[in-house]
């Protein structure tokens, strides 16, 4: 029984990490960077649902949507001034540095006006817990709720990309930038779509995650932002079903790690699954193998 | 062509940045021979970072005490100024905080606040011979020095003190403890915890880790107490990862009897934290926000009018304590503004094993090697509030 | 055609000694400066760590700017040359004179983080690009995470290791603990000095220039720039990439010693994805490829968070904001434009004035 719940347990942290993976890989597709301070704006969408709910009594489907379009406005503010400017830069680790400085700067930001204390973020979620077995199991109306979320955005991001014409301006923009133009594909709009996109996706991710484990710091975001990052490499980076495959498995890999290995190395065991699926799958788990052309 | 013009910009604001560096370096050397007609008291602590909660407690309580004691007319008489810098809870940058306050002339330093970033630094004041008291580094290491003092327990007198409180009491036999591998003071405590806990009969049927990347799900840590039939859930761990603990235990429908240290001071004025979560957690510590005698109630009114309706945790008490006792031993040993900090350093050496500090944290006297002798108070919380036990 | 070539060979003799000669005239500045007092303590508390960095971010300069690769795991190497280094160094402890223990611990240091590199070096070089990154700071927090479980001790009947704590070291009464967990290795020599520190740079950048210029050095950049065209003319890939990837670790290892006995505490937490993140935002900021923008960058991005001190908590905000409109400087096309339009015009303008004369 205590397996189950494990594995229960498991599949709800990793359906969190699926969601904030979402949002690397589409940024990454599509602009080829990693955004690194994509954990960070989670945390800010989970500020921006605190002080609403708590300071301005919102209710919290309105806190969540008010918190969805900062974080959009932020993320393509973002793109704008500090990645923008570099995409034609010689090197693609420019932007990788300056992503860097935007997630220092996210953080210290937090941290002047939200100071350093822990705050508690309020329980949103009201859903009953659902029993199983005679109150063996328990699965929380969070857990539910994330892994409802999760898939629906999988779904909805795939039916995006593949049917709608701004997806499909996507999809051709992360084959080819060059040839997307030509076709007429206004490239910037398309990448500041992405990362509109992305960043709207990391608050859903900021409200779940600080539902689950309702704690908030200025560094809330930055721990499981790279767990994330390792769950879309794991699923195959820029696949949209492979970052949430990555992040469940993720899930699942660190909890059963902790239970039955060992609890004082269960990042190390993570860490070293990742690297033992990617030498035997060199793009991770969904990734296509590009050929190199001569 | 570029690539020269790169490093030439680079070059620029190099050159610029170390004249700034020596120049300063310059200033403050001769200011030092200069008269003083202050104390100068430096700090050390992380307010950036993971870890800054705590740094930012201790500057804040110790600042309290500073405008205090300098409203009634200082230390024999002379001004207090206070200086604090930040660590980033690192040990390299505790040293250049350090250095940094000697540039500005420190004479005694009442830090730092985490035990690594206290080890690296103690070692540099005992080659200075420099007074080191520090609030909250926990580990025994933190003063090897002659010149280091804590105003704290240590870890493993929180540890002992513990299973003895356990098993005095009779809390409960069957002990499951979480604690932060990664984090010395958690650690520190949990080993010599389970050391004292079999000379108590107890036992400790599981202890589970999580690491400072790890440190938001605990369900397995908690499960696996659950399924050893655990009656007594040992926390000797931060306040912060316990709010999530208790939050999942009660999730789980899990209710042992909670029992923690110091560090689960905090817990009840989290802000947004559901209290019934805490209710009947018990916990050592020396300081309780709620406590009712006077002195705390002042401190805590004080505290709260300094810093927006903040309520101090026991960081702030134990740095508002560490500057009172840095004032009874500097008046006790009759210190004076000019004398330089090695001096200053022998005679507060000396006068902290005399001086008994009527303090929040517990009256407090010092033995010989640094440690502090105080009772610990047991608290519990009911109805949201601590009550003695 | 030989006159090229005999250009290009003193151009780079040129640059090279530039190197040498800034590091060498800084040297002898501080250290002039320093006898005469007048360093302040912060500086001279910072002149070790200076040159650790330094050594961190030309190491790794090896592989992301001249192997072509995105390393994001040499603290993970620091970390084990600090901690092999120190293990030695508490362990001999006085049995040795100060100067040949360091000596042999820098040697230890350097080697084990060298076998490091090339055991994770064979199997994980084959990935590129982004996932070579994901999978060497996998390895640093990997390494991270296990050294914090470690507790080892010493005492009359050998070494005692154990994964759960002190007490199950069951060590006699002369027992020592020397690594300690989280607490790490507390007591280590500090050995280390300004001296030692440039010395060891130096070295560096002799190992990394020489290898560059080198047959070698330049199979590793022909394969950076076109991994198939190397491939068809019989380069033998693993081994130029491994061959720059181990000596960059064994220089990464080097800077782990130069930390490890520099303070008396050595714990892994430094040693984690952030510092590594922040080697390569040296590298990256000094220009890829370029050794001395690299030592340049590490030393000025290290020195300038302890000068913004006097800003308080809004310090580390600033860091950002500077971080980010240097790169942006440094790195926007639109910047590189604009600051070779303005580098024109004062070239004109000095041009008419001379002609004007």
């Amino acid at each position: 029984m205590s397996f189950i719940s494990y594995l229960i347990n498991g599949i709800s942290l990793g359906s969190v990490y699926a969601i904030i993976a979402l949002g690397y890989t589409m940024v990454y597709g599509i602009a080829k960077m990693l955004n690194f301070a994509h954990g960070d704006v989670i945390m800010i969408g989970g500020y921006v649902v605190l002080i609403a709910v708590s300071g301005f009594g919102l209710s919290p489907v309105l806190a969540v949507v008010l918190s969805m379009v900062i974080c959009t406005l932020l993320g393509m503010g973002i793109e704008k001034v500090a990645y923008k400017p570099l995409r034609n830069a010689t090197s693609p680790l420019a932007v990788l540095i300056t992503a860097i400085g935007v997630s220092y700067f996210l953080q210290n930001i937090a941290l002047i006006f939200f100071g350093a204390e822990a705050k508690t973020f309020p329980d949103i979620i009201k859903l009953p817990a659902l029993k199983l077995a005679g109150g063996e199991l328990t699965i929380t109306g969070t857990t539910i709720v994330t892994i409802i979320t999760s898939v629906v955005i999988v779904v909805a991001l795939s039916l995006f990309v593949n049917k709608s014409k701004p997806g499909k301006a996507m999809k051709a923009v992360s084959e080819d930038r060059g040839a997307a133009q030509l076709m007429g594909i206004n490239v910037n709009a398309t990448i500041s779509l992405t990362f509109a996109i992305g960043s709207g996706l990391a608050a859903i991710a900021g409200v779940l995650l600080c539902a689950a484990y309702p704690s908030l710091t200025p560094y809330t975001g930055a721990m499981p932002g790279i767990k994330a990052f390792t769950a879309a490499v794991f699923g195959g980076i820029g696949s949209i079903p492979g970052a949430m495959i990555g992040g469940i498995l993720l899930g699942v890999i660190e909890i059963l790690g902790k239970a039955y290995i060992s609890s004082q190395v269960a990042d190390a065991i993570v860490f070293s699954v990742l690297i033992i699926v990617l030498l035997v799958k060199p793009t991770g788990l969904f990734g296509k193998n590009i050929q190199e052309k001569v | 062509m570029k690539r020269a013009k790169r490093i030439f910009s680079l070059l620029v604001v190099f050159v610029l940045l170390m004249t700034g560096v020596v120049a300063c370096g310059n200033k403050n050397g001769a200011s030092e021979k200069g008269k003083e007609d202050t104390f100068k008291i430096g700090s050390i602590g992380p307010v950036t970072g993971a870890a800054a909660v705590y740094g930012a407690a201790v500057k804040n309580g110790a600042q309290l005490a500073v405008d205090e004691i300098n409203a009634d007319g200082g230390i024999n008489g002379k001004q207090i100024e206070y200086k604090f810098e930040d660590d980033v809870n690192d040990a390299e940058k505790a040293v250049n905080a350090y250095n940094t306050l000697k540039d500005w002339g420190m004479q005694m330093l009442m830090g730092t606040v985490t035990s690594t970033p206290c080890i690296a630094v103690q070692s540099e004041a005992l080659n200075d011979n420099m007074f080191l008291l520090t609030p909250s580094g926990t580990a025994i290491k933190c003063i090897e020095g002659a010149n280091a003092f804590r105003l704290c327990f240590s870890d493993p007198a929180q540890g002992t003190k513990s299973a003895e409180y356990i098993g005095e009491h009779q809390i409960g036999k069957k002990i499951a403890i979480i604690y932060d591998s990664s984090d010395a003071y958690s650690k520190g405590i949990y080993e010599n915890f389970t050391k004292e806990a079999k000379n108590q009969g107890l036992e400790v049927v599981s202890a589970e880790a999580f690491t400072e990347d790890n440190n938001k799900d605990f369900k397995v840590q908690l499960q696996k107490a659950k399924d050893a039939d655990a009656d007594v859930l040992f926390l000797p761990i931060y306040y912060t990862e316990a709010s999530l603990i208790l939050k999942q235990a009660d999730d789980m429908e899990f209710a042992p009897a909670i029992f923690g240290c110091d560090g689960l001071d905090g817990l009840l004025t989290l802000e947004g934290f559901d209290k019934s979560l805490a209710e009947g957690v018990m916990l050592l510590t020396p300081f309780a926000a709620n406590a009712e005698d006077e002195a705390t109630q002042n401190f805590v009114t004080a505290f709260k009018d300094a810093n927006d309706g903040q309520v101090p945790i026991q960081f702030a008490a134990d740095a508002y304590d560490a500057i009172y006792a840095i004032k009874l031993a500097a008046e006790n040993g009759e210190i004076t503004p000019e004398m330089n900090a090695s001096d200053i350093c022998d005679k507060l050496a000396d006068s902290m094993t005399k001086i008994e500090l009527p303090g929040l944290t517990g009256d407090t006297k010092w033995e010989k090697d640094g440690e502090p002798n105080k009772e610990p108070k047991a608290v519990v919380v009911e109805n949201g509030e601590y009550k003695m036990m | 055609m030989k006159k090229m070539k005999k250009f290009q060979l003193n151009k780079n003799k040129k640059n090279n000694f530039l190197t040498y000669g800034m590091i060498i005239v800084v040297y002898i500045i501080m250290q002039t400066l320093l006898s005469t007092g007048n360093v302040s303590s912060l500086l001279g508390g910072l002149l070790v760590p200076l040159c650790m960095y330094a050594i961190a971010a030309v190491s790794l300069n090896l592989v992301v700017g001249f192997s072509g690769e995105l390393s994001l795991g040499q603290a993970g190497f620091m970390c084990v040359g600090a901690y092999s280094s120190a293990l030695f160094s508490n362990l001999v402890g006085d049995a040795m004179p100060a100067g040949i223990r360091f000596f042999c611990a820098i040697i230890i240091g350097a080697l084990v983080a060298g076998i490091f590199g090339i055991l994770i070096g064979i199997p994980v070089l084959r990935l590129k690009g982004d996932y070579l990154a994901i999978v060497t700071l996998a390895f640093g927090e990997i390494i991270k995470n296990l050294i914090n479980v470690v507790t080892l001790g010493k005492d009359k009947a050998g070494l005692h290791l154990s994964f759960t704590s002190s007490a199950g070291l069951n060590m006699d009464d002369s027992g020592e603990v020397i690594i300690d967990g989280a607490l790490g290795i507390t007591g280590t020599p500090r050995d280390a000095n300004f001296t030692i520190g440039v010395i060891l740079l130096l070295i560096t950048v002799a190992v990394v220039l020489n290898l560059v210029h080198s047959r070698s050095g330049r199979a590793i950049t022909a394969i950076r720039d076109n991994r198939i065209a190397a491939e068809s003319i019989g380069l033998n890939i693993t081994k130029y990439k491994l061959m720059a990837f181990a000596i960059s670790t064994t220089l990464a290892g080097m800077a782990g010693v130069l930390y490890a006995h520099n303070l008396s505490s050595l714990t892994v937490k430094i040693f984690n994805y952030n510092t590594s993140i922040l080697i390569l935002v040296f590298v990256v900021l000094g220009g890829i490829g370029n050794i001395r923008g690299s030592i340049i960058a590490a030393v000025v991005l290290t020195a300038l968070p302890e000068l913004l001190r006097e800003l308080s908590t809004y310090r580390m905000l600033i860091y950002a904001i500077l971080l980010i409109a240097m790169m942006l400087f440094n790195w926007a096309p639109a910047a590189i434009n604009f600051r070779e339009r303005v580098a024109a015009k004062i070239k004109a303008k000095k041009k008419n004035q001379k002609e004007a004369a």
